[in-house]
């Protein structure tokens, strides 16, 4: 079945040439072996391409549209002009694009292989919530692990698939809005999930329905040099709403791992999106991600996006306001420890009249860790009565951590409003020996200073993302003393 | 029944030495006021004791019910039962008086073991009515745009709710009102007379707050150590005498 001899490596080899047993698991992450039935070998060539592509036995256009991306991936320069150098270091020859367990989505609990029940379990996710975890699509590597809430949305029509899934299942839809929020050449990384994207969401909400629960997945990247391209599609019809919330956790590796997701959303005139992300990527992962929502009249695209862990994360979820009266918003918190590199922000291109948006950027730099804001608000001449509010807060914990803000606000013309504030602040010896005289140790003081910080903002987001939050601060917080 | 033994005491910043032999026991349900001029030590010595970093203890001792502190991390300290009042409390924004110390209460709890919720917050506003807070004061972050009356409120309420076995009081009355200082001083005797009543050092320049809060103790502080100890009639002779008395009697010797 699969194209070519190199390519065709039986799972036994696969495990001997990259041995997932292993890696070490003392440091306190996890990976459990799993044995993948489609592999893509290493390296990207129009083979691996089109080996994918076969694989999930997609129609003639999207393996041209695959193509296409590859050809611009690969005429496309690094963005290393104003973007840190270190993404020389991405060796794209020794990444795995594509593998695939072979399991179906599941439908229920029982039927969920135990290992990953045991991840769940080490990803202290109580028993409650384990339960509610069933109407949870977990993606393990390339596909979907088990989902089973989108039998329950299907009742109100909407759709909710992973996008393997939803491509061969619902092309009219899909074809319609899929890349055309982010163009294939829209950047070298947005190009390169083109070519070679697997899993992801696909959700398509109908006219005037609300979703009562959030849709939720988890992302996870489970096997050495295996680089997860997911990508995500949401369409909010006119006047209908939609909470959207992944979370994504991975073990440690000692190689390089590549993640570069592209999500697109559209809300049409008058509808809601809300986008939640709280992702804690191993520290060796490159997680460069491309999203962006177009808000038609009327409608409302907000982002609430933290970033815990990575080696380079390079992010700046946007909305394009194309509508009148349009809305956008985003709620960034960036944790950048010993190591590692959060360069995240925001994008406002404003479009159309009375437009507004909302900018909040919280980012804490620890040890030798670096944050870096960086944001583009555009508002034409031609514009009136749109207004922006940028807010930029850093918090330095000890005197080795670097942050950097770089602010790209134009607003041109007499009849547009925009505020910006700036702020940096240091956590003290003296608070620190304050709280340790009540009793915490340093650790904990330290969690309490930086969940405080956040605080404003981690109240906005659904309890169960701000407990896990806090949990994920806390143990970052606690390898940072010393 | 506690003690709390401050042992010929040498404190250093740097190198440059702040007390020199400070010597000091304290049993439970005892005041101590420790009285001086400005610079001779006595901030220095409650932080110390506390296990403030920047201070270095080049000699004596410090123990605790027969247990010397002086190799224990300033948490550990806390939890074994010592409390420090600042003179100026850091402030800790986005976190909840309330959260503050529920994580404090909970640091005291061992391994494994739950904070009871509904117990804590019924005993934090058993302690909130005894000091007369309002309810609203402890979903404020702490210290945060506090007054300087807000802020020693807000002491005088955690070392009520943590309830340790000694409590250092650093100038508890700077910086307030005539109003405050009566409505700390009420706080800190609220907690006297107990069963569990902690032993106090109370530090201050100034007699007012001795109005308030009775001494069972009075020493002087001169040239980093104590060099005239009594009862609380002792504080009324210094602030008849001021400070200058304390010289020309000590300078000498």
């Amino acid at each position: 079945m699969p194209p070519t001899d190199t390519l065709s490596l039986p799972a036994a080899d696969t495990a001997m040439a990259n041995p997932v047993a292993g890696i070490d698991q003392s440091s306190g992450n996890f990976s459990y072996p799993q044995n993948y039935e489609f592999d893509a070998g290493t390296g990207l060539s129009e083979n691996t391409v089109r080996y994918i592509s076969e694989v999930k036995k997609e129609a003639p256009w999207i393996l041209e549209f695959r193509l296409n991306a590859l050809k611009k991936f690969l005429a496309m320069p690094m963005p290393t002009h104003w973007a840190t150098k270190d993404l020389e270091n991405i060796n794209f020859d020794k990444i795995r694009y594509y593998l695939s367990q072979g399991q179906k989505p599941k439908r229920t609990w029982d039927e969920v292989p135990d290992d990953i029940k045991k991840t769940f379990e080490r990803l202290g996710i109580p028993e409650q919530e384990r339960k509610f975890l069933s109407g949870v699509e977990a993606q393990f590597d390339s596909e979907a692990a088990y989902s089973n809430i989108k039998d329950l949305v299907a009742k109100q029509g909407v759709i909710f698939a992973n996008s393997t899934e939803a491509l061969r299942e619902h092309p009219e839809i899909f074809r319609k809005f899929f890349g055309k929020v982010i163009p294939t050449g829209d950047n070298k990384f947005s190009a390169l999930n083109s070519a070679v994207f697997s899993g992801g969401s696909f959700i398509y909400v109908p006219k005037g329905v609300k979703v009562a629960q959030p849709l939720q997945a988890y992302f996870r990247i489970n096997a050495e040099n295996f680089g997860q391209f997911e990508r995500t599609l949401i369409i909010a019809d006119e006047g209908s709403e939609v909470v959207y919330m992944e979370g994504c956790t991975a073990p440690k590796f000692s190689t390089s791992t590549l993640h570069s997701a592209v999500v697109e959303l559209v809300a049409l005139k008058g509808a809601k999106i809300q986008y939640i992300t709280v992702q804690n990527w191993a520290n060796n992962v490159f997680n460069l991600v491309t999203k962006r929502g177009v808000a038609h009249e009327e409608a409302e695209i907000k982002w609430i996006d933290c970033n815990i862990g990575s080696r380079l994360t390079m992010k700046y979820p946007g909305v394009v306001l194309k509508g009148r009266k349009a809305r956008g918003e985003v709620l960034s918190i960036a944790l950048a420890n010993d190591g590692q590199h959060q360069d995240t922000g925001a994008k406002m291109i404003h479009a159309a009249d009375e437009t507004t948006s909302n900018i909040v950027a919280k980012s804490i730099s620890v040890g030798q860790g670096r944050s870096t804001y960086r944001g583009i608000v555009h508002i034409p001449r031609h514009l009136k009565g749109c207004r922006n509010n940028t807010e930029c807060d850093a918090l330095l914990i000890n005197t080795n951590s670097r942050t950097d803000t770089y602010p790209a606000i134009t607003v041109r013309g007499d009849r547009n409003a925009t505020q910006h504030e700036a702020s940096v602040s240091k956590v003290n010896e003296e608070m620190i020996f304050y709280m340790q005289s009540r009793g915490l140790t340093e650790g904990q003081a330290m969690s309490l200073a930086v969940n405080g910080f956040i605080n404003d903002l981690a109240r906005q987001f659904p309890m169960e993302y701000s407990v896990e939050l806090k949990r994920l601060i806390d143990l970052e917080m606690e390898g940072s003393v010393g | 029944m506690s003690c709390l033994e401050i042992q010929n005491l040498h404190i250093s910043i740097g190198d440059k030495p702040i007390v020199k032999g400070f010597t000091l026991t304290i049993a439970s349900g005892e005041v101590h006021a420790v009285m001086g001029p400005n610079g001779t030590g006595k901030s220095t010595l409650a932080k110390a004791i506390a296990g403030h970093p920047d201070y270095t203890i080049t000699s004596g001792d410090v123990l605790l019910d027969g247990r010397s502190v002086l190799a224990m991390e300033a948490d550990e300290r806390a939890r074994a039962g010592l409390f420090l009042a600042f003179q100026y409390p850091s402030d800790i924004p986005g976190v909840s008086i309330a959260n503050f110390l529920r994580a404090a209460v909970q640091a005291r709890l061992g391994e494994g073991e739950d904070l009871d919720a509904t117990a804590y917050y019924k005993r934090l506003y058993a302690k909130m009515d005894l000091l007369k807070i309002d309810r609203k004061f402890t979903s404020r972050s702490v210290n945060d745009g506090f007054s300087g009356g807000e802020k020693k409120r807000c002491e005088i309420l955690q070392m009520a709710m943590l309830e340790p076995r000694f409590a250092l009081m650093d100038e508890t009355d700077s910086g307030l009102d005539i109003d405050a200082l009566r409505i700390v001083a009420d706080g800190v005797n609220a907690q006297r007379g107990g069963a569990n009543s902690p032993g106090i050092l109370l530090i201050t320049h100034y007699q007012r707050l001795l109005d308030h809060i009775v001494p069972d103790h009075v020493h002087v502080m001169w040239d980093s150590r104590i060099v005239k100890s009594g009862d609380k009639s002792l504080a009324l002779e210094l602030e008849a005498k001021g400070y200058d008395w304390v010289k020309k009697e000590f300078a000498a010797a």
